[in-house]
C-alpha cells in the first residue's frame, strides 16, 4: 500500500489517482485508543462507504481523514502531501466534510448557510464575488433547496436540513467529500432521498465520496466500496459483493444473517436472522 | 455600485441581501444590519449632545454643538469641554468596549448567558478594586492617590487575572463554550465572595466608597480616565470587526468551521482576549457597570435580525445605553443614582419587553 504512494506513477495507468489516504494512523481520545495501525485509500473519483458497528471508530477515522482529529501517529495524507502540513484554508478548498449533526446558528436563513460554504475561497476584501452568487445559487437549486432559500434553517424539516447542509458542501466548490451518518434521524423515503442526492454528486459532479453508514442494504445498494471496520482496524475492504458475506456479518457485526440479491439493484441485501452470542 | 442580488433561475429569492462590488471588494449588504448602526449612531450623538448640556448650569443644544466645534463663549467651553466633556466620552467608551465584549463573548460561547458580568472578569475586578479602597488605607492623601491612580490598574490586573484562570481551567484543545461559562460562574462567585469578605472588613466611609465603585459609575471622571480607554479601543474595535467573518463560521461548532478552513483554537483565543480585554478597560474606568454586556447584544441581534449580535451595533448601543442611563440618572432621577444602577433597571426591562415580543427565543 504504501509502494503506491511512494510509486503513483508505476500504477497510476492501472488504477486511479489516491486523493485522501490514512497510513497506519492511530486514533484517540485522551487515554483512550480508538483506531490503531489503520490504512486507508481513497482514490480519484470513488464512492466508499464506511461501515460497522457502534463504537467501531468509523465516525473517528473519519474526522481524521478530515483532519478534525489529529493522529497521536500516522498520518493523513492528501493529494500526496500530510494533511497536518497543509494550511487549513488550502484543504478546504479541496475537502469538504460534514460532521454528524452538525448546529446551525438559529435564525440563520437557508441561503445564508449555503453561502457560508464559500468561506474558504473568500478573504476580508472579496466577501461576495460573482462566483460565491452563483456557485450558491447553483448549489440551491441543484439541491431542490433554491425555494427555501430565505426559510431559517431551524424551521426545516429533518430531510430538508440535510439537503440544506449538503448543499453548503456543495458550495464549498470541493472535489473530495466526507460525510458522517447523513441520514441519521431520518425516515427511509429521506434516507433514500439524501443518498439519492450523494449518488449524484459522485455521478453528474464526479466528487469522491466516502460516508460513514449504518445501514448496510442502503451502503451496498449506493456505494461501489465498503469498508467494513471493527476495534478500530479494517476488516474487509472491496465491492459490497465482496465485503457483505454471511461470515463477515458474523464476525463483525455479531449478526446471523442471509445475503439476498436486493431485486432492485442487484446488489447484495442483508436479511438478518438473529444476534449471536 | 449597488444592485440587489439578481434571481437567475426560478425561485431563487435571497432578498434583503444587497450586493456591493467596487473595485476588489465584494460584500454583503443588509438593509436591518446597515441602518441599525446609523441609527444608534445618532441616537449616540443625540443623548450625548443632551447630556452636555444638562447639569447645574444647563446649557442649550445649540450651544452644546456650537461649543463643541469651538465657537461657545468660555464659560461654556469650559463647563463642556473640561467638566462635562470627559464623563460623557468615558461614558461612551466603556459602553462601547462593554456591547462589544459581550457581542464578542456570546457568539463565541454560543450561549447569551456568557458575558464579562457571567465569566467573573467584573468579579475580579472589582475585587481587586474593592482590596485597594479597603486594604489602600483609611483616608487622606493616600487613599486619594490610590483611588485616582492605583484603582483603575488594579481593576485591570484583577479582570486580566480571572481572564487568565478562566483559560487555564477552559482550555482542552480549544475553548468549549459551555464549560467557559460554568469556569466563569465559579470564578464570578469567587469574586464577589472575596468582595463581600472586603467589606465585611472594611469601615463604613470604605464601605460606601467601594459599593458606589461596584454599581458603576462615571462621577468625577477626567481625561485621564478617558484616553488610556479610547487607545485601547483604537486597537481592539478594528481587530473584533477583522474577525467578524470568522466568528460567523465559528458559530457552525467546532468541527464545521474547522472543515470551513477556520484555525478554531488560534481564533477563538484572539477573540476571547479581545473581549476580555475590552471588559477589563472598562471595568477599570468607571466600575462593573451591570448588565450592558449581557443586554444589549441581544437586543441588538432582535433589532439587526440575523443569527449572531452585530458587533458594530452592540457597541455602538452599548454606549447609548450608558450615556443615556447616565442622563436619567442625573436628571430625571430626584437623587443621582450611580450609572449601573440605571442601566440594569432600564436595560433588563427592554430585553424581557423584546423577549416576550419576539418569536425566537434566544441566541448567541
Amino acid at each position: 500500500m504504501t509502494a503506491t504512494l511512494a510509486h503513483p506513477d508505476l500504477r497510476a495507468a492501472a488504477r486511479p489517482r489516491v486523493r485522501l489516504a490514512a497510513e497506519q494512523v492511530r486514533l484517540a481520545y485522551g487515554e483512550n485508543v480508538v483506531v490503531d495501525g489503520l490504512d486507508l485509500e481513497l482514490t480519484d473519483g470513488s464512492f466508499t462507504a464506511i461501515v460497522g458497528p457502534n463504537g467501531c471508530g468509523k465516525s473517528t477515522l473519519l474526522r481524521a481523514l478530515g483532519r478534525l482529529l489529529r493522529p497521536t501517529s500516522g498520518q493523513v495524507v492528501l493529494d500526496g502531501k500530510p494533511i497536518a502540513r497543509t494550511p487549513t484554508r488550502e484543504v478546504a478548498r479541496v475537502l469538504g466534510m460534514l460532521p454528524q449533526t452538525p448546529i446551525a446558528p438559529e435564525g440563520l436563513t437557508v441561503a445564508d448557510l449555503v453561502a457560508r460554504g464559500r468561506h474558504p475561497h473568500q478573504s476580508w476584501l472579496r466577501q461576495w464575488s460573482r462566483d460565491d452568487e452563483d456557485v450558491v445559487a447553483e448549489a440551491l437549486r441543484w439541491t431542490d433547496m433554491d425555494g427555501f432559500a430565505d426559510r431559517p434553517v431551524d424551521a426545516l424539516s429533518g430531510g430538508q436540513r440535510q439537503r440544506a447542509w449538503i448543499s453548503m458542501a456543495l458550495a464549498q466548490g470541493t472535489d473530495l467529500l466526507l460525510l458522517d451518518e447523513p441520514t441519521t434521524y431520518l425516515d427511509l423515503s429521506h434516507q433514500i432521498d439524501v443518498l439519492e442526492l450523494i449518488a449524484r454528486l459522485h455521478a453528474e459532479r464526479g466528487r469522491t465520496v466516502a460516508v460513514v453508514l449504518h445501514d448496510l442494504n442502503l451502503a451496498a445498494r449506493y456505494a461501489h466500496r465498503l469498508v467494513a471496520m471493527k476495534h478500530g482496524v479494517v476488516v474487509a475492504s472491496g465491492t459490497p459483493a465482496e465485503v457483505l458475506t454471511e461470515q463477515l456479518l458474523a464476525d463483525v457485526f455479531d449478526l446471523e444473517a442471509r445475503v439476498v440479491t436486493d431485486p432492485v439493484s442487484g446488489t447484495p441485501m442483508v436479511v438478518p436472522v438473529r444476534r449471536l452470542r | 455600485m449597488t444592485s440587489t442580488i439578481t434571481t437567475r433561475g426560478p425561485g431563487v429569492r435571497t432578498d434583503r441581501r444587497r450586493t456591493v462590488r467596487v473595485g476588489p471588494f465584494s460584500g454583503v449588504v443588509r438593509t436591518r444590519q446597515l441602518l441599525l448602526p446609523v441609527v444608534a449612531l445618532a441616537a449616540l450623538v443625540l443623548v450625548s449632545a443632551v447630556s452636555l448640556g444638562r447639569g447645574d448650569y444647563p446649557i442649550g443644544l445649540g450651544d452644546v454643538l456650537r461649543t463643541l466645534v469651538g465657537l461657545g463663549d468660555p464659560t461654556q467651553q469650559f463647563i463642556v469641554t473640561e467638566l462635562r466633556a470627559p464623563r460623557i466620552v468615558v461614558g461612551v467608551l466603556v459602553g462601547l468596549a462593554l456591547g462589544l465584549s459581550g457581542a464578542l463573548i456570546q457568539t463565541f460561547a454560543r450561549n447569551p448567558l456568557a458575558s464579562p458580568d457571567t465569566l467573573g472578569i467584573n468579579a475580579g475586578a472589582s475585587a481587586a478594586a474593592v482590596g485597594v479602597i479597603v486594604l489602600g488605607g483609611g483616608s487622606g492623601a493616600a487613599a486619594g492617590l490610590l483611588g485616582g491612580l492605583g484603582l483603575p490598574v488594579a481593576a485591570l490586573l484583577g479582570g486580566l487575572l480571572v481572564a487568565l484562570l478562566i483559560f487555564a481551567l477552559a482550555w482542552r484543545q480549544g475553548v468549549d463554550g459551555y464549560r467557559l461559562v460554568l469556569v466563569g460562574v465559579g470564578l464570578s462567585a469567587v469574586g464577589f465572595a472575596l468582595v463581600d469578605w472586603l467589606l465585611t472588613r472594611s469601615d463604613i466611609q470604605d464601605a460606601a466608597a467601594a459599593t458606589v465603585w461596584l454599581t458603576g459609575s462615571l462621577n468625577a471622571r477626567t481625561w485621564d480616565q478617558a484616553w488610556p480607554l479610547g487607545l485601547a479601543l483604537a486597537v481592539l474595535l478594528p481587530v473584533a470587526l477583522a474577525l467578524s467573518r470568522q466568528l460567523g463560521v465559528l458559530q457552525f461548532g467546532d468541527d464545521t468551521a474547522r472543515a470551513l478552513g477556520v484555525r478554531v483554537g488560534a481564533t477563538q483565543a484572539v477573540v476571547v482576549l479581545v473581549a476580555v480585554a475590552l471588559a477589563a478597560v472598562a471595568v477599570a474606568a468607571a466600575g462593573p457597570v451591570q448588565f450592558v454586556a449581557l443586554v444589549v447584544p441581544q437586543v441588538a441581534v432582535r433589532l439587526a435580525g440575523g443569527s449572531r449580535p452585530p458587533l458594530l451595533a452592540s457597541a455602538l448601543l452599548g454606549a447609548v445605553l450608558v450615556v443615556g442611563a447616565d442622563l436619567l440618572a442625573r436628571t430625571v432621577l430626584p437623587v443621582a443614582l450611580p450609572v449601573g444602577i440605571v442601566t440594569a433597571v432600564v436595560g433588563a426591562p427592554y430585553l424581557l419587553w423584546l423577549l416576550v415580543r419576539g418569536r425566537r427565543s434566544i441566541t448567541a
